[in-house]
């Protein structure tokens, strides 16, 4: 297992090598001069060349990578072009949001799909099956963005029992951290609630059939316990790899979610980074979502094990 | 509930099919009753509701299943009527059930002790050690070693033996009045077997369980029945102490089933002087784990095995589960690569063929599966399935589907049939399928791997009866891979008898059956059922 984890952990050096190559190549390769953006409309050549040149964007392309990589290697992500902070600083301030969005999204998630999904796969072909699963196909229909602004208009507006946008550090009070990221989150669930309980219902459905839950019935076990003990431990592998996927995916998008509810978190930062042709800042934050992806994926391979224990590495 | 009266009485128990069945019945007017202490064995074929009957005691029948009439009396409670709260009260504390897959019966997540003590946790007020010590104590009393090394372990880590072991501690924990035991030695080999029947004897002696044992196994009937109930398509055709129903079975299908249980005594002595087909020289498998920081397990599937088939003759490989029989066979068949070793046919060796190479080798070897359920696509039409083999190799649609018509004729089925799809035969009737489409290829050499032993005894001399005509026919040499002795005994020109990936004995069938020179080969002789009662002798 130690040896495994190791082995996946080296792993990551190439493809983050990949990744880092191919990040500061397309950032140089496409349209648009940081320089000009931050010298700004009225300024004129001479200005522009000098701040290019502080900014060491007069020199060859692989000399700036050079120098690039030898900062990433001691630990340093470089100067933001734009902010006048260091890369670090500037994601540690938005990784809480983005982390804590993700976070309550998922235990949502979770924990709304997976008895619904159960309990489909129990009623199966009954009204609650039905009503589960047409939910589902609801899910994945609408689109983010009309059952945010729904709940904004109900929640926030109407009864204004939680605030129509922004955020607040969970150093600041867990109860106002809460209530500004409920929304949000609730809204960003609807999808993947309709993900995984559709899946789990479909790998609960075939666990059922299986002879152990006939084996469990025969000791006398009541239903409650044959479903959440017998069958959901046998039903979750694939959960936990849709799960998994969706972590990505949300961690992915919140490139739009934190823009429509004005959070101050990756995502946004990546927006305006990539605005203002800030290399650093998008280069880093790029080498941080494979890391994460990286880790999402040795976290759903050792989860396998944790269920299934003939699954071994 | 009366002391004296019987632990199982079923009165007049019908069971109704859904529509669109090929009965309006399951199980119909059914009624006997088992005594305490007393080992009641159900008989009959696939279809002849002898489990249905079972899974009605237990109230676990499919939803789709409705028991209409009758009454199952448990001590004198009748479980048709208990309410679903009282049913879960009586299973696993009066009455318990056994089944026939203990890999699959068991579940694979949760630790073996963790599913014996789900019973007592169920059904008693005992404390965490209370409960342990209750699982260890059972453990033991089911000869197992090292319990508290078993508790621990998960299914899979333990043999199939074992595993069907647990599954009668699990039933036997609480001291059940009723012990239903569905198939439960079929899945296990012979050997297994026999430890099992008398690990289920010795329960139901020291603790009075009345057992009601479902089997397809005559054999079986005659190792462990005190009293014999014949079924057939529903309805129970024979009743009676075993002794009598066995040696002066009264019905036509009773004896049907007697006669059906294929002899230990070999059929054939024919002595093949024809050309070899195949020869298989110091064939072996070797499979290693690879680790990064050492300690490479190494396991020796097989080893220098030498198998030599004629034209026209029939060798069989008998052993038991990880004896290394099947892994030969599929070495042999090219369907994985072996270590070490030629496979001549006769003159080519296609040990180390490169796939490319191998490719015109592969129509002259072909085989048939255990599992015809499984061994043919459900979602294509057997036709598609037998026509596609040929193709591969250039054959033509029309002249592809013209040969399959008359192998559906030749393996006695209606050449019509090629438009159906699997589902919609039989076992015994895919499984003559499944021949035809290894025929379809015109192999030399044909391997069926214990192709006859999902099938109903009645079924399975027939598709032995098969096997023997196409190899006339084709002058095919077979290699016949079984567990069965019996089997083998109907079938092989020749044995080769496989223990632990080695060949410990072979010789012509009939000289190893008259004197078994390896210790290895006396036991499995010896562990084949009904033997004392003479069962397959007529």
């Amino acid at each position: 297992m130690a040896a495994y984890i190791l082995r996946r952990l080296l792993a990551t050096i190439p493809v983050l090598l990949i990744v880092a190559v191919l990040v500061f190549l397309m950032l140089r390769l496409t349209p648009g001069d940081p320089a000009a953006v931050i010298a700004g409309d009225n300024a004129s050549t001479e200005q522009i060349d000098l701040i290019r040149s502080r900014l060491g964007l007069d020199q060859p392309i692989l000399v700036q990578f050079g120098i690039w990589a030898g900062h990433l290697l001691g630990g340093n992500f470089g100067e933001s072009f734009f902010f006048k902070k260091t890369v670090a600083e500037l994601i540690l301030g938005r990784i809480e949001p983005t982390l804590s969005l993700a976070f309550v999204t998922m235990v949502i998630a979770v924990s709304v799909a997976v008895p619904l999904g159960v309990l489909a796969a129990y009623k199966q072909g009954t009204w609650i099956d039905r009503m589960v699963m047409g939910f589902s196909v609801f899910g994945f229909s609408v689109p983010i963005f009309v059952v945010g602004y729904a709940l904004i208009y109900v929640f926030a507006i109407t009864l204004g029992w939680v605030p129509v946008q922004g955020y607040q550090s969970i150093s600041a009070g867990f109860g106002g951290f809460l209530q500004r990221l409920i929304l949000p989150a609730v809204s960003l669930s609807v999808i993947y609630i309709a993900l995984i309980a559709r899946m789990t219902r479909a790998s609960v459905t075939e666990v059922l059939g299986e002879d152990y839950v006939r084996t469990a019935r025969a000791k006398g076990q009541v239903e409650r316990i044959i479903l959440f003990r017998h069958a959901l431990k046998n039903a979750a592998v694939p959960i936990v790899t849709v799960i998994g996927l969706g972590i990505a995916l949300l961690l992915g998008g919140v490139v739009v979610t934190e823009s429509v509810f004005a959070i101050p978190g990756l995502g946004r930062l990546t927006v305006d980074a990539v605005l203002a042709r800030d290399y650093p800042t998008i280069q880093a934050v790029i080498l941080l979502f494979s890391v994460i992806y990286v880790a999402i994926n040795l976290g759903i391979d050792l989860a396998y094990s944790l269920f299934d224990p003939r699954i071994r590495y | 509930m009366s002391p004296e009266g019987p632990v199982l009485a079923v009165d007049g128990l019908s069971v109704r099919l859904p529509g669109g069945g090929d009965r309006a019945h399951a199980v119909e007017g059914v009624s006997f009753a088992v005594g305490p202490g007393e080992i009641v064995c159900v008989v009959g074929e696939s279809g002849s509701g002898k489990s249905v009957t079972a899974f009605s005691v237990m109230g676990l029948l499919p939803p789709a299943l409705k028991p209409v009439a009758g009454a199952i009396r448990l001590e004198g409670e009748n479980v048709l009527a208990a309410s679903p709260k009282r049913l879960r009260d009586l299973r696993g504390t009066r009455m318990a059930m056994v089944f026939q897959e203990p890999m699959t019966a068991l579940n694979p997540v949760l630790k073996i002790g963790d599913q014996i003590d789900e019973v007592l946790r169920i059904h008693t007020d005992l404390g965490p050690a209370d409960r342990r010590a209750k699982v260890l104590a059972i453990l033991g009393a089911m000869r197992l070693p090292d319990p508290e090394r078993i508790a621990g372990s998960y299914p899979h880590q333990i043999s199939g033996g074992q595993r069907q072991r647990i599954m009668i501690a699990a039933a036997m924990v609480l001291d059940p009045a009723l012990l239903i035991a569905d198939e439960p030695t079929t899945a296990l080999d012979v050997t297994t077997q026999a430890q099992i029947l008398r690990l289920i004897k010795e329960m139901q002696t020291r603790r009075g369980t009345g057992v009601l044992f479902i089997t397809h196994d005559f054999g079986v009937v005659a190792e462990i029945a005190d009293r014999v109930v014949v079924m057939q398509k529903g309805h129970i055709v024979e009743e009676g102490r075993a002794a009598d129903v066995l040696r002066r079975p009264q019905h036509s299908y009773t004896r049907m089933l007697i006669g059906a249980v294929p002899s230990l005594k070999p059929a054939v002595t024919r002595e093949i002087k024809a050309p070899v087909a195949l020869d298989a020289v110091g064939i072996g498998k070797t499979y290693r784990s690879a680790s990064l920081f050492g300690r490479a397990k190494i396991v020796r599937a097989a080893e220098s095995v030498d198998i030599r088939i004629r034209r026209g003759e029939t060798v069989g490989i008998v052993g038991e589960s990880g004896s290394g029989k099947t892994t030969v066979a599929r070495c042999i068949a090219r369907l994985m690569p072996p270590s070490e070793g030629a496979i001549l046919v006769p003159d080519i060796d296609i040990a180390k063929l490169t796939e490319r190479r191998l490719r015109p080798y592969r129509r002259k070897i072909q085989v048939v599966f255990q599992d015809p359920y499984r061994s043919l696509n459900p979602r294509r039409t057997v036709g598609a399935s037998i026509i596609e083999g040929p193709m591969n190799f250039g054959t033509n649609h029309a002249d592809a589907t013209a040969r399959a018509r008359d192998l559906m004729g030749l393996v006695g089925l209606q050449p019509d049939a090629l438009a159906r799809y699997p589902h919609q035969f039989s076992g015994g009737q895919r499984q003559r399928v499944a021949i035809a489409r290894a025929l379809a290829m015109e192999p030399e050499i044909l391997i069926a791997d214990e192709a006859v032993s999902a099938l109903d005894v009645s079924v399975q001399r027939q598709v032995l009866a098969l096997l023997r005509d196409v190899q006339e026919r084709f002058d095919l040499a077979i290699l016949f891979i079984t567990h069965d002795l019996r089997v083998a005994a109907q079938i092989c020109d020749r044995i080769v008898v496989m223990e632990k990936g080695v060949v410990v004995e072979q010789g012509v069938t009939a000289q190893v059956y008259a004197a078994p020179a390896h210790p290895y080969t006396r036991a499995l002789i010896e562990a084949a059922p009904g033997r004392d009662f003479g069962v397959g002798e007529a």
